[in-house]
């Protein structure tokens, strides 16, 4: 088990040189890599500065160990996308917020996804089975950013139960007064460990439409994947036993199939919640969310070279440790699954 | 030439002709059974119609909506760029650019940015959205199926090679990468199609490599390497037709997704530019007015139109390839099967 751990983790220094060695030459290769950060305006003895000192006119191996030492010793670029914040502080910054939003939302689609599999396989051919299956389909086919604009307009717009967009109110927080200890930097869990109720409500208000529209698109997978995985267990011989020794049907669909049939759907459960860690840009950018989804988009539009490579680099450390964890995960549910 | 000889000739002909009948009778049994199979369901065949029905709208788009010769100014050239118009409607005073108008006669379905007929772009968008996905997919489909078969034919330090490369490509999320290469691109819709050949073709050098690696090491493949068959007529011959069946289904199932994609680069705005006619774009295009009501000769109203439709459509695409690719994959797999 270590040493398969360990290989994993070794396995994402080639992957990363990778992912950095081919965004890196195409910023080189395509376009102006300073173009963010100079203007037509400037002088040019200022834009041959600038150039000079983001090592634009050495040969293009040299900028990219440049590149690669500053990133080892912390040194990430500016974020043109995040008023010039370094770029490791732009994601720290950020990353809470990605990462709280992903939780809630996977919390929602865990249990909403779960409890429909469940019902559509036991129920399998009635009507309840044929209504989460069309949702199902509806969830992988619509695009997510239409479902976020149609969530903003009916329920924050017409219906005004929700905020517009944003992750907090800005006038709960008025600046300079330090009312609340940051203790996890996380809104929601630090706003119950200061048992500050209206600032808890505001928080939790701000996330859900955007929460429940992530949820959706991740709900649709878990119901398909719960569905096919409680139907196949529901056929094996311990389910039978289990029925004929008398026990209840609830108890036998309880204990004896779901909990199996979770193994495969803990995968796709650990899979897209790393895939929302990296950030989920249309939801994001619909509804104004503060976190890295948001700030990438921006960042891609403003040929914000130095936070699109950051972004992109811990995005794919996420996904790969998201990979590694379920895959660690599974061996432990599955006793009979090895890992080699 | 002699009569006797064209009277071979053509014997000759139809001596052909029948052996080649002969040797593709079970393959016609074999389609007319996958038909048959397709027809019974009934989602598959939904999937199929709107598929269709989309296909004739791209091709037919000329005559649905036809590019306007006086209406649009400066943009008849390219009948991709929907006509916009300021002369129609009389303008709110001080308004330099028209506000977004119902639904109504003239604009069927109404009105976007400055005018944009929403109709026409529909339409055109339809050419659009089929035209990106058959290039992507396809482009995509033929990377993977030379690589990944040559990786899982010969194996070794090409099969080594091409693993590591795909394992970088698939450690990082497909819209994000996308998102990545398109940026630092440029904006332009050419540059999205680019971006998500590069982010498409990995899965399917995986597949192929999966399917050949099992393909090779069966009898007939052998046998036609023994019989003296070169390397590359085995593989492309008697191996590779034989893995296409799962990425046919893929391939089906992507051409959704890579339209969901695309319009998701153009809704941020990564892809096509205003006025182009690309449904994601189109999205974009209600942005300002998401939340806000617009007061013209004193209506007020919220123009939920210019985003309502063109997000519908790219429901209704991708929901037509997610069934028919669906349809196909109970068709085409034999454990499905029956």
């Amino acid at each position: 088990m270590r040493t398969f751990i360990i290989r994993r983790l070794l396995l994402l220094i080639p992957v990363l040189i990778g992912v950095s060695v081919f965004v890196f030459m195409l910023t080189r290769i395509s376009g102006n890599p300073a173009a963010a950060y100079i203007t037509e305006k400037m002088p040019l003895d200022v834009q041959a500065k600038i150039k000079a000192s983001l090592h634009l006119n050495e040969p293009i191996y040299v900028q990219y160990w440049y590149w690669l030492d500053g990133i080892l010793h912390g040194n990430w670029g500016v974020s043109k996308a995040a008023q010039n914040l370094d770029v490791s502080t732009a994601i720290a910054e950020k990353f809470p917020f990605t990462f709280e939003l992903a939780m809630v939302s996977t919390l929602i689609a865990v249990v909403v996804g779960v409890s429909l599999g469940t019902i559509s396989a036991v129920r399998r051919n009635t009507v309840v089975d044929h209504a989460t299956r069309v949702m199902a389909l509806a969830g992988v086919c619509l695009p997510v950013f239409i479902l976020a604009i149609i969530l903003k307009v009916v329920f924050a717009y017409q219906l005004g139960w929700f905020p517009l967009s944003g992750a907090y109110d800005p006038f709960l927080y008025p600046p300079f007064v330090a009312d609340m200890n940051h203790y996890t930097g996380f809104l929601i869990t630090d706003t119950i460990l200061n048992l500050d109720l209206p600032r808890f409500s505001d928080a939790i208000s701000h996330i859900a439409l955007p929460a429940i529209c992530l949820a959706f698109g991740s709900i649709a997978i878990l119901t398909r994947i719960m569905r096919s995985s409680m139907l196949e267990v529901m056929g094996l011989d311990y389910v039978k036993t289990a029925r004929s020794k008398g026990l209840p049907e609830r108890v036998v669909m309880r204990k004896h199939a779901r909990r199996n049939a979770l193994i495969p759907t803990t995968t796709v459960v650990g899979l897209t919640f790393g895939g929302l860690l990296g950030g989920a840009v249309l939801t994001e950018f619909v509804f104004a969310w503060p976190g890295m989804g948001g700030w990438s988009a921006a960042a891609a539009l403003s040929n914000d070279w130095a936070s699109i490579l950051g972004f992109t680099l811990v995005t794919a450390i996420i996904y790969v440790l998201a990979n590694l964890v379920v895959d660690v995960m599974y061996a432990f549910l599955d006793p009979r699954v090895q890992l080699e | 030439m002699a009569k006797g000889d064209a009277k071979g000739w053509k014997s000759g002909l139809n001596v052909q002709i029948e052996s080649l009948k002969k040797s593709l009778r079970p393959r016609i049994r074999e389609w007319k059974f996958s038909l048959f199979l397709f027809r019974k369901s009934v989602l598959a065949m939904a999937g199929l119609i709107i598929v269709l029905s989309l296909l004739l709208v791209a091709v037919f788009a000329p005559v649905l909506a036809p590019p306007p010769m006086i209406r649009g100014l400066g943009n008849m050239k390219d009948p991709m760029q929907i006509p916009y118009d300021f002369g129609l409607f009389p303008k709110p005073p001080g308004a330099v650019k028209p506000p977004p108008y119902p639904p109504g006669q003239t604009y069927p379905l109404g009105t976007g940015l400055q005018g944009t007929d929403i109709y026409y772009g529909l339409v055109w968008g339809a050419r659009t959205s089929m035209y990106i996905s058959l290039y992507v997919v396809s482009l995509a489909v033929i990377i993977g199926l030379v690589l990944g078969a040559l990786a899982g034919y010969y194996g070794g330090k090409i099969d080594e090679l091409l693993m590591r490369v795909t394992d970088v490509f698939l450690s990082v999320p497909g819209l994000i990468l996308a998102m990545a290469v398109a940026a630092v691109l440029g904006r332009s819709l050419e540059n999205v199609m680019l971006a998500l050949i590069v982010v498409w073709w990995p899965p399917y050098a995986r597949i192929v490599r999966g399917q050949v690696l099992t393909i090779k090491e069966n009898t007939y493949v052998e046998a036609a390497r023994s019989s003296g068959a070169k390397p590359m007529r085995v593989l492309f011959r008697h191996v590779v037709p034989n893995t296409l069946s799962p990425v046919l289904v893929n391939a089906t199932m992507d051409i959704g997704v890579v339209v969901l994609v695309a319009a998701g680069l153009s809704f941020i705005g990564l892809g096509a530019q205003w006025p182009y006619a690309e449904w994601g774009r189109m999205v974009s295009e209600g942005q300002t007015w998401f939340t806000s009501t617009i007061t013209y000769q004193g209506n007020q109203y919220n123009p939920y139109w210019v985003w309502a439709f063109p997000g519908l459509m790219i429901l209704l695409f991708v929901m037509g390839f997610n069934l028919l690719g669906d349809g196909l994959r109970d068709i085409l797999d034999p454990r499905l099967r029956r």
